[in-house]
């Protein structure tokens, strides 16, 4: 083994160790956060983007995790602890931070499904009564107040919000989205999905 | 005679009874046994099939264990138009404000639907929706909506009240604009063609007032109830109609 000066160990640890702390943005909350979602918040199976989604939607999921009313298994086996111990100023100064991040689209969809997943967006299906999904979320999915951006977030993470509330798990309490999303076959979850992820 | 046939036990018993007959060797039954047989079988695999038939379904819903949403008639258009318009349609600001339905007058609602068909007011969200309505069903739907009576929405500026109040009820005279509370009634309840204003949605009021020429009467040289509010919706203001939105917006 090499012979390492003693004085120059010590301060390559402690350069390291500064520019660690002094990462720009990186304090500790965030990295809470940043350790599933991804070092730039864009999500990392199965936690989602965070990256530019609204504030509203993101303190709403926050107090609606700590309440235990959305109860699907992911967010009870992670999101539930995580949330827990949030105070409210952190929540604000969080959601904030993450809503100000530029997203970045997933594009992980089924290419093949995205023009019918638009037409079930854009148009809804009036004969199955299901809703066209851009009265509330936007010609380009980008969501309002505490409507969710859909737009760019991962195909799998769709599907699976989309199929769980067809199961019967459940979000913040006046959501439509239950009754909305279970009537909506897996072809369509599917389609949607797929359109979904590609937006920017 | 047919009734105990029908029962899947009894059907059981008699195929057994002429299979020992069968075996039994009794030969004058042996045809009859036979024929009993075969007439129960024929007869089990018919009701087999008519069952499967009218219990097989093909419809939106393919995973067996969600349960069936309701797929006709009227109930389930209601929640359809709920699903946007709110639980007891008192609207929603979704991206686009949606409006309230609750207590709006039925043919105002009828002629907004044709209207959205007819394209002479554009809407793509609402064509769509609207186009496979039969007459019946909005009919059906219209008074359906009427009969809701939920608070309003709220969430207007409150200063601009007062202001709106006024204009609502004394129109703004240098501008050649009559009072609403004259055809849309002192309580903004509105009568037959003309709507129901109270408990409107505040930003739904601003974009109808400010947009109305882009929005109405598109149709050119097809009459329409919408052109009267026309000169009303040049003529005031921009912060006038956001007062007088305010005022309806918080009335029950």
């Amino acid at each position: 083994m090499r012979y390492i000066p003693l004085k120059t160990a010590a301060l390559a640890i402690v350069c390291i160790a500064a520019s660690a702390l002094m990462a720009h943005a990186e304090s500790l909350a965030i990295r809470n956060c940043t350790w599933c979602h991804g070092a730039s918040a864009q999500g990392y199976t199965p936690a989602p983007r965070l990256a530019g989604q609204r504030v509203p939607y993101m303190q709403n999921q926050l107090i609606s995790f700590r309440a235990h009313t959305r109860d699907n298994p992911f967010s009870k086996q992670y999101m539930w602890g995580a949330a827990r111990s949030l105070s409210p100023r952190a929540v604000r100064d969080l959601t904030l931070y993450f809503a100000s991040l530029a997203p970045d689209p997933a594009n992980d969809g089924d290419r093949e499904l995205t023009s019918t997943g638009r037409t079930i967006y854009q148009q809804g299906l009036p004969d199955a009564n299901i809703a066209a999904c851009v009265a509330c979320h936007g010609p380009n999915a980008e969501g309002v107040a505490e409507i969710p951006r859909l737009g760019g977030l991962a195909y799998t993470y769709l599907k699976r919000r989309l199929q769980q509330w067809g199961e019967g798990y459940h979000a913040t309490a006046r959501a439509p989205m239950p009754r909305i999303a279970s009537k909506l076959s897996r072809d369509q979850i599917e389609e949607l999905a797929s359109y979904l992820s590609f937006i920017k | 005679m047919s009734a105990i046939w029908s029962d899947p036990l009894v059907k059981m018993m008699k195929l057994f009874e002429a299979y020992r007959m069968v075996r039994a060797g009794a030969v004058g039954s042996r045809s009859r046994a036979r024929r009993k047989m075969i007439f129960v079988g024929l007869h089990s695999a018919l009701q087999a099939t008519v069952l499967s038939l009218v219990f097989s379904t093909t419809g939106y819903a393919d995973s067996v264990g969600k349960p069936s949403p309701p797929r006709g008639g009227v109930a389930a258009k209601m929640e359809y138009c709920q699903d946007c318009h709110g639980p007891s349609g008192q609207g929603y600001r979704g991206f686009y404000p949606i409006p309230r339905l609750a207590g709006q007058q039925t043919e105002y609602i009828e002629n907004q639907l044709r209207a959205f068909i007819e394209r002479r007011r554009p809407n793509n969200i609402m064509a769509n929706v609207a186009h496979v309505l039969s007459p019946a069903m909005i009919a059906a739907l219209a008074a359906s909506f009427r009969s809701f009576n939920p608070a309003p929405l709220g969430g207007a500026p409150k200063h601009q009240v007062a202001a709106g109040k006024k204009i609502f009820e004394d129109g703004v005279p240098d501008a050649n604009v009559a009072a609403c509370a004259a055809c849309h009634g002192p309580d903004a309840t509105g009568k037959g063609l003309v709507p129901r204003l109270a408990g409107q949605l505040y930003p739904y009021l601003v974009k109808e007032l400010t947009n109305w020429g882009k929005e109405r009467g598109q149709i050119p040289g097809h009459a329409d109830t919408s052109f009267i509010m026309a000169p009303v919706a040049h003529s005031l203001t921009r912060p006038e109609v956001e007062a007088v939105a305010a005022y309806l917006s918080y009335l029950k």
